[in-house]
């Protein structure tokens, strides 16, 4: 009421400065073009035009690590391959955010042992874990909305 | 057996005094570690086997001695063939010579076996590990690497668990 309906009428919008940076970080947030493993597949499928992803924002996927904002860690990950997602995710610059897709990449999935790393955690720090073999499209656009309140939720603080 | 293959088969014994054993329809050869090269280039030179369709190793460890078996299985393209050759090796520093200048593909089986079981290969150009990461110690397909599996996380050892795992912090 008051003041900020007035302005409302006169096309005005106020709002705190942590909002309107944590909207617009979630409206834009593309990942990083890369898959690993049988995820990589349902990925794709996921940004394609049956389960779109665009309209969540994530129009495009960059081949770049330097022009993304999101690491989507699709697949399992061997020994061999861990100190290259390290490399990968150290080139995101901030803010940046990594989904572990899949049960291989959060636990370990099936793969429980000498040459699969037991979840992605153990290389980069997570946001969100998408369970599932593979996780359905649909189940990867939820995880990908819980990253979107996660990073509604984020204070001023906490930024990078 | 086909006529052709029995042909190869006999002239192969007899000029190289080789074991002979048949299972279904696989005929296989078992070959000395020396004899080796010599019997895949007269197989390729004289006798057509152009493809070296696959090369790996079996670790027989500890029913038998000895203890590694390197199986080569080769197919002739043009009399549509296959042959399997067996090359026994001791497991006290398993040595063969390579086979690369007969059939240069068996450069990277020859490699996979060396990173799965520790067997060298004599003449190879390129001897390091290919599907382990390059400093990794021990051969894992042997029967006496140990299965490399952490224990399972259930809700009742949650806790325990999650205080021993190396997460990452940043």
């Amino acid at each position: 009421m008051g003041l900020e309906q007035k302005l409302g009428n006169m096309g005005v919008v106020t709002t705190t400065l942590e909002q309107a940076v944590n909207w617009s970080r979630t409206r834009a947030m593309w990942p990083l073009l890369s898959g690993l493993a049988c995820c990589a597949i349902e990925m794709m499928s996921a940004q394609a035009s049956h389960y779109d992803m665009s309209r969540f924002g994530m129009e495009l996927m960059r081949a770049s690590p330097r022009q993304s904002d999101l690491l989507i860690v699709a697949g399992r990950v061997s020994r061999k391959m861990a100190p290259v997602i390290r490399r990968l995710y150290d080139q995101l610059p901030d803010p940046r955010w990594a989904i572990a897709m899949g049960d291989c990449a959060s636990c370990g999935g099936v793969f429980n042992n000498y040459a699969i790393v037991q979840g992605v955690d153990e290389v980069i720090p997570v946001d969100v874990y998408v369970a599932g073999c593979p996780p359905r499209p649909e189940g990867l656009i939820h995880g990908i909305l819980t990253l979107y309140d996660k990073v509604q939720r984020e204070s001023i603080t906490t930024w990078k | 057996m086909s006529k052709f293959l029995l042909s190869v088969v006999q002239t192969m014994i007899e000029r190289f005094e080789l074991e002979e054993r048949t299972f279904r329809d696989e005929t296989t050869l078992m070959v000395s570690p020396e004899n080796i090269v010599e019997v895949c280039r007269t197989l390729h030179d004289e006798f057509d086997f152009n493809m070296l369709a696959s090369q790996t190793a079996v670790d027989y460890w500890p029913q038998e001695e000895p203890r590694f078996n390197v199986v080569y299985q080769m197919h002739s393209l043009p009399q549509n063939v296959y042959l399997c050759l067996r090359v026994p090796v001791p497991g006290k520093n398993p040595t063969v010579p390579s086979i690369v200048e007969v059939f240069p593909n068996a450069n990277w089986h020859e490699r996979e076996i060396w990173d799965m079981f520790g067997i060298r290969f004599d003449g190879h150009p390129d001897m390091r590990r290919i599907l382990m990461p390059y400093e990794w110690e021990g051969h894992p397909l042997r029967k006496d690497y140990p299965l490399g599996y952490e224990e399972v996380q259930f809700t009742f050892n949650f806790d325990e668990i999650d205080l021993r795992k190396p997460y990452v912090k940043e």
